[in-house]
Parts: structure tokens; C-alpha cells; sequence
């Protein structure tokens, strides 16, 4: 019944979440820049003027397409939030991002091909990292299963703080942050106009903005595992440190300039292995 | 209904300024004058943009680009010229490659003169296209659009 409860919470508030989320994130780069910054409820009037606004559609098939990353992204944070297999809920999360490639490539915008085609670089970046977090919490609890990890008697963290900084690390390429904004920013202006999304407007760019907030939400939860056990206070400590953690990709978003796609990839995979793989073994060889 | 004018996101075009406009509208972004708080974002895609703001007048290399710029923008729409040389042509009006204003291309809602037009004129120009804008999605939503 409470497994229920919580799919139905984080389908229905998980979108309202995260557009409050982003605009927090952009008070806070307001205020880092000594700017005032728009309100807070900023992300809801965006939505509902693309909603309102004149469909232009390029194509037949990225309204779709970006409905099945809606879907999919969705799916994924339902079964999270039941619960059930955390490397499915990943591999759910992957095939998402499969569907918003296909979109941005479905029109001929060469902008949104190149996103497209530096979005399947990202993906290659953080895909190692996201299966070792998966390795990781088999390794400490036992399970892959979401509902057995939460019941652990002491907080997965605590065997796994190289996969947490790994993992920290790569959300950023997650949460479309500088300096791994490659594929789109949220910030206006970059060398290939608007990246994945150059040629989505009205609804079709609202959804892929919801379904951005509800990945936001799902990321997060993830980040949550790591910290809640079997206590009822490691919950109220897990949202907190949430809170800080995103904090620190909106600094880090603001203070770093983007970097090449690269230097990207490398020190994605050299923070992969050096923290994530060191981490792995010491598991192994310890557990 | 949710008004346009609470997310006005702005493209701005160069179609023959000498920059002057340009930097000035860059300066609408600064911390000082911060045109984010209107939730205004200066976006570069005409996909996603409700307001097209073009400095300098218009020539015969920047015509069809103003014009595809204008037609890739989804409704409701509004232009804002930026400078006497968007409104009329300016000093330039005469030249043999000027056609003139931005108003012999496409339709133009609002006129900002001024030589370079200030951050504040350009402001208050913007924010008179939002009310134009709303009267404008008022009229789309009539038609049952």
C-alpha cells in the first residue's frame, strides 16, 4: 500500500518538484551573478505559454518521440519509487534517453543532429559509472533490489563514497549542467543555437521539459539510496544532503565554462575508474 | 489561462547595426538592468521565441533572413525595432543596398528610436510588446486557434 502511495506521489508531484527545483536553481544563479532573478514560479508560466503557444512541428514523429521519453522516464521513476530492481530502473532510464536522441535526430537542423550526436557521447560517458552504482549496491546490501536497499541496517554511503562522488560527478552531464551542458544548456546562448532541442517548440518542448523534471526527480532519488536505512531520520538526512548536493551543481554550473567533448569523455571515465572502480574492489575484496 | 507575457523569450537579430544597438541590448542582461526578472530569456532559437528584436535597418543580404527568422517563429508573435536605423533606415536610409526599415519586410509592433536606443528605452519598448502580445494570444485563443 505505502509502495503505492509513493508511485502515485512521485507521478503526480514529481513534475510540480522539479519545476520549483529549477526555479530555485535559477533564483540562486540570479543571485551568484548580484542579479534579482525571476520569480520563483517561473517554470510554470514558461510551461504554459509553450503549451498555449502555435504548434510548429517539423516533423510527424518528435511529438511522439518525445512522449515515449515522457513515458519511459516515467516508468523508470515508478519502479524506483516501488521499489523494485535498481540496474532496471537504470537500464529503463537509458533506453529514455535512447527516445530524445531519436528525436533530436529525427529533423534535419544540423544543431539538433550535432546534440543529438554529442547526447550519445554524454550517454557513453556516464553509462560505466551508472552500472558500477548498481555493482556497488549489490556488493553492500545484497540486492539490487530498491525496497531491500532502503532496509539496510547501516547507509550504503558508508561502503560506497567513491561511487557517490562518481556519481555526483556525472549528474551533471544528467542535469544538463555546466561545464557538461554539451547536448543543450539551459542558458541562452551556445555555439549550435539551442543543441538537442533547436527545433522543438510549443508542446513538443514543453514535455520534453517535464520529463527533464521528472528525470530530475528520479536522479535524486537515486542520490537518496545512498543514504537512507532502516532508520526513520535517515530519510529527513538523505533529503538534506539532496538538497545540498543540488546546490553544488548549480555552483559548480556557474563557476566552470563548458569544456570539450573530450575532455568530457576522459575525465568521465577517469573518475569512473579511479573512484568508482577503487571503490568496486575494495567491495569485493571486503564483502 | 497563463499569459504569454509572464515567459517572453527574445531573439535578437543583427540585420545591419554597426553594434552600437547591440551592445546596448546586451547591457538589458547585466546585472544592473537584468531583464530576467520579467522572465525575459534572450534565447537564439526563433522555434522557441515570442518576441523578435532586430537592430539596424534592413539590406538586401539580411531581407530573406529577417523574413525566414519572422516565419520560423511560432504565433503569437511580436517584432520590436531597436535603433532609428531598425525604425526608418536612419543615416543609412539613402544608401543604394538599404531598403529602410524594419517595417518594408515584416510587420513591426514596436518602434524604439534612439541612436544607440538606451538599455531603459529598450525595456520599456519590450515590455510594451508584452501587453501587444497579450492581446495577441487574446485574438489567437478568440479565433479558437
Amino acid at each position: 500500500m505505502v509502495k503505492i502511495v509513493f508511485v502515485l506521489a512521485y507521478l503526480i508531484l514529481a513534475p510540480f518538484l522539479g519545476a520549483l527545483l529549477d526555479g530555485v536553481d535559477r533564483i540562486i544563479s540570479a543571485r551568484m551573478q548580484r542579479r534579482k532573478g525571476p520569480s520563483l514560479l517561473q517554470p510554470f508560466y514558461d510551461l504554459g505559454k509553450l503549451f498555449s503557444k502555435e504548434m510548429i512541428a517539423v516533423n510527424n514523429v518528435q511529438l511522439l518521440l518525445n512522449l515515449s521519453y515522457l513515458v519511459i522516464l516515467m516508468i523508470a521513476g515508478c519502479m524506483l519509487f516501488y521499489g523494485a530492481d535498481l540496474l532496471m530502473v537504470l537500464f529503463i532510464l537509458s533506453t529514455a534517453d535512447m527516445f530524445l536522441i531519436m528525436a533530436a535526430s529525427s529533423d534535419s537542423s544540423p544543431y539538433a543532429n550535432m546534440g543529438a550526436s554529442r547526447e550519445m557521447l554524454q550517454m557513453m560517458a556516464y553509462e560505466p559509472l551508472t552500472l558500477l552504482i548498481a555493482v556497488g549496491f549489490y556488493l553492500t546490501t545484497g540486492s539490487f533490489q530498491v525496497s531491500d536497499i532502503i532496509r539496510a541496517d547501516t547507509s550504503a554511503v558508508l561502503w560506497m563514497p567513491g561511487l557517490l562522488v562518481g556519481f555526483m560527478f556525472t549528474a551533471a552531464i544528467k542535469f544538463r549542467k555546466s561545464p557538461f551542458d554539451l547536448s543543450t544548456s539551459h542558458h541562452a546562448h551556445q555555439e549550435m543555437v539551442k543543441g538537442l532541442t533547436t527545433e522543438m517548440s510549443g508542446t513538443t518542448l514543453a514535455i520534453m521539459n517535464i520529463a527533464e523534471y521528472y528525470e530530475m526527480i528520479l536522479l535524486l532519488g537515486i542520490f537518496c539510496l545512498f543514504f537512507i536505512n532502516s532508520t526513520w531520520w535517515s530519510w529527513i538526512a538523505a533529503i538534506l544532503i539532496c538538497a545540498v548536493i543540488f546546490f553544488m551543481e548549480t555552483l559548480w554550473d556557474n563557476i566552470s565554462a563548458r569544456v570539450k567533448w573530450k575532455t568530457l569523455l576522459y575525465s568521465c571515465w577517469v573518475v569512473t575508474l579511479v573512484a568508482g572502480g577503487v571503490n568496486i574492489l575494495i567491495l569485493m575484496l571486503d564483502k | 489561462m497563463n499569459k504569454v507575457s509572464k515567459s517572453p523569450w527574445l531573439l535578437h537579430y543583427d540585420a545591419s547595426s554597426c553594434n552600437g544597438c547591440d551592445i546596448e541590448v546586451l547591457d538589458c542582461l547585466t546585472p544592473k538592468y537584468d531583464i530576467e526578472r520579467f522572465g525575459i530569456i534572450n534565447t537564439g532559437d526563433p522555434f522557441q521565441a515570442d518576441i523578435l528584436l532586430i537592430t539596424g535597418g534592413v539590406n538586401s543580404q539580411t531581407e530573406s533572413v529577417v523574413k525566414q527568422i519572422y516565419s520560423q517563429m511560432p504565433e503569437p508573435k511580436v517584432v520590436v525595432a531597436v535603433g532609428i536605423c531598425a525604425c526608418t533606415g536612419g543615416v543609412f536610409k539613402e544608401c543604394y543596398n538599404i531598403k529602410g526599415g524594419i517595417d518594408t519586410v515584416i510587420p513591426v509592433d514596436v518602434y524604439v528610436p534612439g541612436c544607440a536606443a538606451r538599455p531603459e528605452a529598450i525595456i520599456d519598448g519590450v515590455v510594451k510588446a508584452l501587453s501587444i502580445l497579450d492581446a495577441k494570444q487574446a485574438a489567437m485563443s478568440k479565433d479558437g486557434r
